[in-house]
């Protein structure tokens, strides 16, 4: 079970999970860019000697392509990860709420995702993972800067608190780029799907802090929660909208895109991924009944490129790829045809 | 780089769109980028890219950076070259190395200067006491500034209880 895909959180008829990441360099070895890999390999021990019962520790060289591109799918590791992965390793609790990266940009990422708008919380479960290893590991910290990073994007609280948002109606009804310009303007950063450097597809956003260095992590997190909550309103009150002015076009729009996820033979995860967006919006605005959101998580992560191969048990190309998605979807909407 | 649209500013913005399963890279100006609601619709911000551009900047401002002499860091043999190139410090004590630069890119991309967050506790008792009276002054000033007495009492009260506590030898 992955917490943030099978379970449910406050507000999920918009905001899709909620994480916090603390971003931690162990004092004296080189970061990671400039680490040899002898030198990787006692990071590893570091790491394992301070993490208790309950975590499994994984070192990606010992994984599969396919399973360590399925990892960066359900957003338990950056694709940044897999790039080095000889050098780099993975912890994650049971529930998969906690993930620690090992060697990204950074010796340690402290990652906690959970499911719908819960940043307080996730940043408690960071935090106290870190108390947790800040026992057996010394930290890069510098009394004026603060935690110190790899990159100096993330100098001072190493912290990068994000939401992925779902906002069809904003987009719909093309408000999205002022809403994305006013966050950009106070410190937000706007991202794809898998984070840095990604496109936005589905209509979903990951929305993010920018400034890691002269306010407090509390600040940061408290600051993030009010322009989603404006954003959430936002999003809401474009659905009703829609709702009050076009009810008809949008049953339409989702009984089509349901129609077609139900029966088609073949799909794109580019068109998988729209269909999608308009089910999870026919769902919150109740128009699709006997889905829930879980089911929805579920569809969006397991069509994706490496969990198809997964489930397929081999690799396919783009076109049995295509096939074995659109089988895959029938059968998590229960067509069994 | 140019910006592709109007072909003056230097972009600074650099986005990925798919257009029908196509892959297509679009450079902006900011001021453009601004302008161009459709880009804006589904498009990332790059923060690498962004940094950068900052370090550009930073390279084509008229003060010249002094390129003969080339800083390096000891300890990992990090040069300030590559970390422009690659927007990647080798290790912590890069941060030392590059003093004379990094401060100024900092306050650029941070907005500020000093951490106010979260003390790992290998930092020392002593440190996590003047951070924490350093930011209770901070806060009392505000207080004051906004009129709230009774909140900058409770203040003072606490910085001359963390004040009188006496300091660990180490
Ligand atoms: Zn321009
Ligand atoms: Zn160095």
């Amino acid at each position: 079970m992955t917490k943030w895909i099978d379970d449910f959180g406050a507000e999920d008829d918009v905001i899709v999970s909620s994480r916090v990441r603390l971003a931690r360099n162990i004092e004296d070895i080189p970061f990671p860019v400039a680490l040899v890999k002898e030198k990787s390999q006692g990071i590893f021990t570091q790491v394992q000697e301070a993490i208790s019962e309950g975590f499994t520790f994984t070192s990606l060289e010992k994984t599969s392509e396919m399973d360590r591109k399925v990892l960066v799918e359900k957003h338990l590791i950056s694709p940044n990860l897999i790039k080095d992965y000889e050098n780099s390793a993975i912890v994650l609790n049971e529930d998969e709420s906690i993930s620690i990266m090992i060697n990204e940009e950074d010796h340690i990422r402290i990652q906690s995702l959970l499911p719908g708008f819960q940043l307080d919380q996730a940043y408690k479960i960071a935090d106290e993972m870190d108390d947790k290893l800040e026992q057996k590991i010394k930290y890069a910290f510098d009394e004026k800067i603060g935690y110190l990073t790899s990159c100096p994007t993330n100098v001072g609280t190493g912290m990068r608190a994000s939401v992925m948002a779902h906002l069809p109606a904003l987009t719909m009804t093309r408000y999205i780029s002022k809403v994305l310009q006013a966050a950009n303007q106070i410190g937000l950063a706007v991202r794809g799907l898998y984070g840095e450097g990604t496109e936005v597809v589905g209509n979903m956003f990951q929305i993010s802090n920018q400034m890691t260095l002269g306010r407090s992590e509390r600040e940061i997190i408290g600051n993030l929660k009010d322009v989603m909550t404006q954003i959430i309103q936002k999003e809401r009150d474009a659905r009703a909208t829609l709702l009050a002015n076009n009810k008809i076009r949008l049953e339409d729009k989702i009984y089509r895109s349901f129609g077609i996820l139900y029966n088609a033979r073949i799909l794109s995860f580019q068109e998988c991924m729209k269909l999608i967006s308009d089910i999870r919006l026919g769902v919150a605005l109740d128009i699709l009944k006997d889905i829930d959101s879980n089911k929805i998580n579920r569809i969006m992560v397991m069509s994706q490129h490496a969990y198809v191969q997964k489930n397929a048990g081999k690799s396919l190309g783009i076109k049995d790829s295509d096939i074995k998605r659109a089988t895959l979807v029938r059968r998590l909407l229960g067509n069994n045809d | 780089m140019l910006c592709e649209n109007c072909n003056k500013r230097t972009a600074t913005v650099h986005v990925t769109k798919i257009v029908n399963d196509q892959k297509a890279e679009i450079h902006l100006c900011e001021q453009c980028a601004k302008e161009s609601e459709d880009i804006l619709i589904d498009t990332p911000f790059n923060i690498n890219n962004f940094l950068t551009s900052i370090l550009d900047s930073i390279q084509e401002s008229p003060i010249k950076v002094d390129y003969i002499k080339t800083t390096k860091c000891d300890n990992c043999g990090m040069a300030y070259g590559k970390f422009k190139q690659i927007g990647r410090l080798g290790c912590s004590k890069c941060y030392g190395a590059f003093e004379e630069k990094l401060p100024g890119l900092i306050k650029r991309i941070q907005g500020h200067e000093v951490h106010v967050g979260k003390i790992p506790k290998c930092a020392g008792q002593n440190i996590r006491i003047k951070k924490e009276i350093e930011n209770l002054k901070n806060e009392l000033k505000n207080c004051i500034k906004t009129e709230e007495f009774e909140r900058a009492a409770l203040l003072r009260d606490k910085i001359r209880a963390l004040e009188s506590v006496p300091k660990n030898e180490e």
